[in-house]
């Protein structure tokens, strides 16, 4: 269960939307979008172009080439020491091939899409029916959503009760703007709402059905706008893995030289610790986005190099000080009181 | 015997504790209860298996009684009026608006009252994790009512253990989730508090555990004693050492 919370325009959020259900379209899985707010028909046109291997393999290989041959030539003289450490890799997975990549600006090809299998909840058209299942005081909009996905992971037979059904697929299950006004549910706009527990009981029952059966999960959550933090951390216990973006969109470090290349901050509060006693932690906690005309792009956090040649003291007390509010460290993992993250 | 061990997280996960208590008890041949409110059942068996215990060889032959919450909160939800003909469900509290943890109670009192042909050594109650009770719609009476219930019937009169996991945050806003975790604390024979380390992550040190033994409940006028140990999970061990003496380190 991936649960992200969205940036505050909701744009970066939307695209990481559009890439899970994207890729799941690249591999044949089938999907469930549910929206309150777009028709789910809409969202599905909007679905980012996969980058054919060779064209994307051949430029990322242009880059590296490019970088290691004007390398070879000078070694390094004063800093020599640092010759033998291996370059860092802005991106986290150039050499391993996980995934596909997407095209920003293209839209997906009717052709691709049609070989797919798809089911849509968009609340305002469900309204009319009744939820047949017992609501236990959960909100009903969401008794209805819960009710949708269980009936299709049913009938589609995900969670293995029809032990005829030779190919064993995917779902993936991609939630919009969930806990908005839209679904009716008031933790967004009160600071004490009518029932606290609409969302939390939510989660807990969807964990329950995508442990059940073979589905995955995204949902994407306004969450700058819940005024109880308490609901927050209890979603956090809730969900396998909790991801926030944050934009640089309106706020003052977009402005601020450190992220200038950047469009905004990956926060990685939670990752799953399934099947084990450990979790795969990465090395860095840093994580930025950016968005490019053509590509999504996640990669560490670097400071620019210090290259301006009239550095005044002021500004490099500045770069030092949100150096200093870099992100404290996921969940899963230990973090600190104090921000001294090594 | 007659033990209540309470185990804290705090800005960390400490679910290995409850895996190691989980096989613990098993191998020490108790009849264990388990409540488990979190995960399915075979991350469990996936995890004690690396650890050597079979949980599901311990479910056939009665030892382990196993309460997965997930599944049970669907049957629940989705189920079919004619599969509710025998006992209520435990988690029945989710669907009645009265909160009310007594079906819960009840679960747990039958699945660990010895029945005649039982050998096990004394019961046990696993409880992972209780903070997801909250969530469910329980109110923090109705939780620590339920404590104490068990404690009643387990602790007091058949001379079992309890080991329950909560979390907590200290600069928590979930006021419910503190009050329980707070009595809870007052209440324990032995808190095992495990959180993460004062300066900031660490690849080598997952953390550090606070073992709090409560002797100041004896009334023998002495104070708690505390001890504290980092630790360093891998894949089928955790390894303790005395702070500052990481592997790592030295």
């Amino acid at each position: 269960l991936v649960f992200t919370e969205e940036d505050k325009y909701g744009l970066y959020s939307n695209l990481l939307f559009k890439y899970f259900l994207a890729e799941g379209v690249v591999c044949g899985h089938d999907l469930f979008v549910a929206s309150a707010k777009e028709h789910p028909d809409h969202i599905l046109k909007e679905l980012p172009a996969p980058l054919l291997d060779d064209t994307y393999r051949n430029e990322l290989g242009e880059e590296a080439t490019a970088v290691k041959s004007e390398d070879f030539q000078d070694s390094m003289k004063i800093a020599w020491r640092y010759q033998n450490l291996p370059k860092m890799e802005a991106s986290p997975t150039t050499s391993t091939k996980f995934g596909h990549y997407y095209d920003v600006s293209k839209t997906m090809s009717p052709e691709l899409f049609q070989s797919v299998k798809w089911h849509s909840f968009y609340l305002h058209e469900e309204l009319s029916l009744q939820p047949k299942m017992k609501t236990c005081n959960m909100n009903s909009a969401y008794a209805r959503l819960l009710q949708s996905i269980q009936r299709i992971i049913y009938q589609e037979g995900f969670d293995g009760s029809d032990p005829q059904k030779k190919q064993k697929n995917i779902l993936r299950i991609g939630i919009q703007s969930l806990g908005s006004m839209l679904w009716g549910d008031d933790i967004c706009s009160s600071d004490t709402p009518e029932d606290i527990n609409s969302l939390t009981k939510f989660l807990y029952v969807l964990r329950g059905l995508l442990r059940k059966s073979l589905s995955a999960c995204i949902i994407t959550v306004p969450a700058h706008l819940i005024q109880n933090k308490a609901i927050m951390e209890r979603v956090t216990n809730l969900s396998d893995t909790v991801v926030g973006l944050e934009s640089f969109i309106g706020s003052e470090r977009e402005t601020n030289p450190l992220y200038k290349d950047y469009h905004g901050l990956v926060h990685v509060h939670q990752i799953p610790r399934l099947n084990s006693l450990i979790c795969d932690v990465s090395d860095t906690k840093d994580l930025a986005f950016r968005l490019k005309r053509k590509l999504f792009t996640i990669e560490r956090l670097h400071l620019p190099p210090d290259l301006s040649d009239t550095v005044s003291r002021a500004s490099k007390q500045d770069l030092a000080e949100s150096a200093k509010l870099l992100s404290s460290g996921c969940g899963a993992m230990a973090i600190g009181k104090k921000h001294l993250d090594f | 015997q007659g033990k209540f061990t309470l185990l804290r997280d705090t800005r960390t996960d400490g679910s290995f504790l409850v895996h190691h208590f989980l096989s613990f008890y098993l191998r020490a041949g108790c009849k264990v209860c388990f409540v488990a409110l979190l995960q399915s059942f075979s991350h469990y068996n996936i995890v004690a298996q690396k650890l050597g215990v079979n949980l599901t060889a311990a479910k056939e032959r009665g030892q382990l009684v196993f309460l997965e919450g997930l599944k049970s909160c669907l049957d629940l939800l989705f189920g079919e009026e004619e599969e509710q003909s025998g006992q209520p469900s435990p988690l029945q509290f989710i669907s009645e608006s009265a909160s009310n943890l007594k079906a819960l109670f009840d679960f747990v009192r039958t699945s660990l009252t010895p029945a005649g042909s039982d050998s096990w050594k004394g019961p046990v109650l696993l409880v992972d994790d209780l903070s997801v009770l909250l969530s469910l719609g329980a109110t923090p009476v109705a939780v620590l009512d339920f404590i104490h219930y068990c404690r009643v019937a387990v602790c007091s009169q058949l001379k079992g253990n309890i080991v329950v996991l909560v979390h907590s945050n200290e600069d928590s806003e979930d006021e419910e989730n503190e009050l329980v975790v707070n009595s809870l604390c007052h209440h324990s024979d032995l808190i095992l508090w495990v959180e993460g380390l004062a300066t900031g992550f660490c690849k080598d040190v997952h953390g550090q555990i606070k073992i709090i033994r409560r002797v100041s409940l004896e009334l023998t006028a002495e104070q708690d004693h505390v001890q504290i140990y980092q630790y360093k999970i891998q894949d089928k061990n955790v390894t303790f050492f005395a702070r500052g003496l990481s592997a790592a380190v030295l």
